[in-house]
């Protein structure tokens, strides 16, 4: 498979762990050629007040999302399921915290 | 950081257009309000109108270029910084603005622009940036005003800019939010440490001020009354409060932090109201506002020029990566041959 020549600088998704323990979480995006250069430019960009620990750069046409369209029929077997919340069920008082 | 709090038509000049009819999907379009009236959030992938989208690409581009523009008038001052200190303090000041003309650029391309048409409407003088920064930065006070006065009025209107409906624009201006209010805090401390000093430094703050004053209290845009795509950007969560009623805020904000420093604001006019608990202001020249945003200011020209030429000589660097890029690639791709 041939690459495609680039032209401009691609896209990277970026995504700090702000302190050790915790998960990483998306911050934004960011162009840059390669990704040693986006490593470089979101420490610089994302993180200039020890806002992270650890950073991801993921090229951004990587990425596969849902479709907003299809949010009705791909979210919808979760609804009528209340069985699935603990709230769902009734115990006695003198049971306590469960 | 920098915002013009309305948006000006790139055609800036032809003021007044006419609505256009919306020829919308009706059930796409209520979908929409629905989700608008309830307070939710659009994000980059949902329908939405093309005049919301046209709208923000507009705003969130303009207020990316102030940002960058931003960065001009207090850069000339890096080299000249008073110490060490303060030269230090101005260098991570603007790279932040450099950083929030990133989260800014990000934001706008997710609705479907490319940075590279950003920048050649920046490039070309047909995007708009924040007036303010066509005026001069004549001594070292003005870098505190600037930080005191002008990134104060951008601050008034970027908080309410964090509820925005579209999510990607609220977010990137939390995280601008967050780093703002350094920005203002160092200016006027600088500026009272300069009050503390010599008869020449406290004369060259109240000169900052004088000057600065009305282009700070332009910023927020025309009044109301004359401001017709205001109550359109309010109708679609993009705009929460008024320019006249943020303008108000700052100028109640300013009066006392003026006392404590011992300057004066250049309106005689400016005076406390006791039955509406506000502070009466003079005139603002919108005259000479819109003379500014139409390319006419002191500094226009030169600050396009300025920025063009920091464009032109980085575009080696740009290239260089590319091409580095492109060979790794195609040793990557020999090697797995």
């Amino acid at each position: 498979m041939n690459t495609p020549a680039l032209k401009e600088w691609p896209l990277w998704e970026i995504f700090v762990r702000s302190k050790q323990g915790l998960e990483h979480k998306h911050c934004g995006s960011l162009h840059a050629a390669d990704a040693a250069q986006a490593l470089h430019m979101a420490r610089d960009v994302y993180t200039r007040r020890q806002e992270g620990v650890s950073i991801w750069v993921v090229p951004s046409i990587a990425i596969t999302a849902s479709n907003p369209d299809d949010k009705g029929e791909l979210f919808d077997p979760a609804a009528d399921k209340i069985y699935r919340h603990p709230t769902f069920y009734e115990i006695p008082e003198e049971v306590g915290h469960m | 950081m920098y915002t013009q709090s309305f948006s000006v038509p790139d055609n800036a000049g032809q003021k007044n257009v006419a609505a256009v009819p919306s020829t919308e999907n009706p059930e796409l379009m209520a979908a929409f309000d629905a989700r608008i009236d309830a307070d939710g959030r659009i994000e980059p992938q949902d329908w939405m109108p093309d005049a919301y989208r046209k709208t923000l690409v507009r705003q969130i581009s303009q207020h990316a270029h102030s940002e960058i523009v931003g960065m001009l008038p207090e850069g000339n001052w890096i080299s000249r910084a008073p110490s060490l200190k303060r030269k230090a303090i101005l260098i991570a000041k603007v790279q932040d603005e450099g950083g929030h003309g990133l989260y800014l650029y990000s934001a706008a391309e997710t609705l479907g622009t490319s940075r590279d048409q950003m920048l050649e409407g920046l490039h070309s003088g047909k995007a708009k940036y924040s007036s303010i920064f066509n005026y001069p930065t004549l001594n070292w006070a003005d870098v505190g005003v600037i930080g005191w006065l002008v990134d104060g009025a951008a601050i008034m209107n970027q908080i309410p800019l964090c509820r925005c409906s579209y999510g990607p624009y609220s977010r990137a201006m939390v995280r601008v939010c967050k780093e703002e209010s350094f920005h203002q805090r160092q200016g006027y401390e600088a500026l009272l440490v300069m009050m503390q000093g010599t008869e020449a430094q406290r004369a060259m703050v109240q000169d900052a001020v004088n000057r600065l004053w009305w282009k700070c209290l332009a910023m927020f845009g025309p009044p109301d009354a004359d401001s017709p795509n205001s109550a359109q950007g309010m109708r679609w969560g993009i705009k929460r409060i008024s320019n006249d009623e943020l303008r108000q805020k700052f100028v109640d904000a300013t009066v006392p932090q003026a006392k404590v420093l011992g300057v004066t604001l250049p309106d005689p006019d400016l005076k406390w109201n006791e039955a509406r608990q506000h502070y009466d202001y003079g005139q603002i020249d919108w005259q000479e506002f819109w003379n500014t945003v139409e390319g006419n200011g002191p500094c226009n020209k030169e600050r396009l020029a300025t920025r063009v030429k920091a464009h032109n000589d980085g575009q080696w660097v740009r290239d260089a990566a590319l091409a580095y890029t492109r060979k790794q690639q195609q040793r990557a791709q020999k090697e797995a041959a």
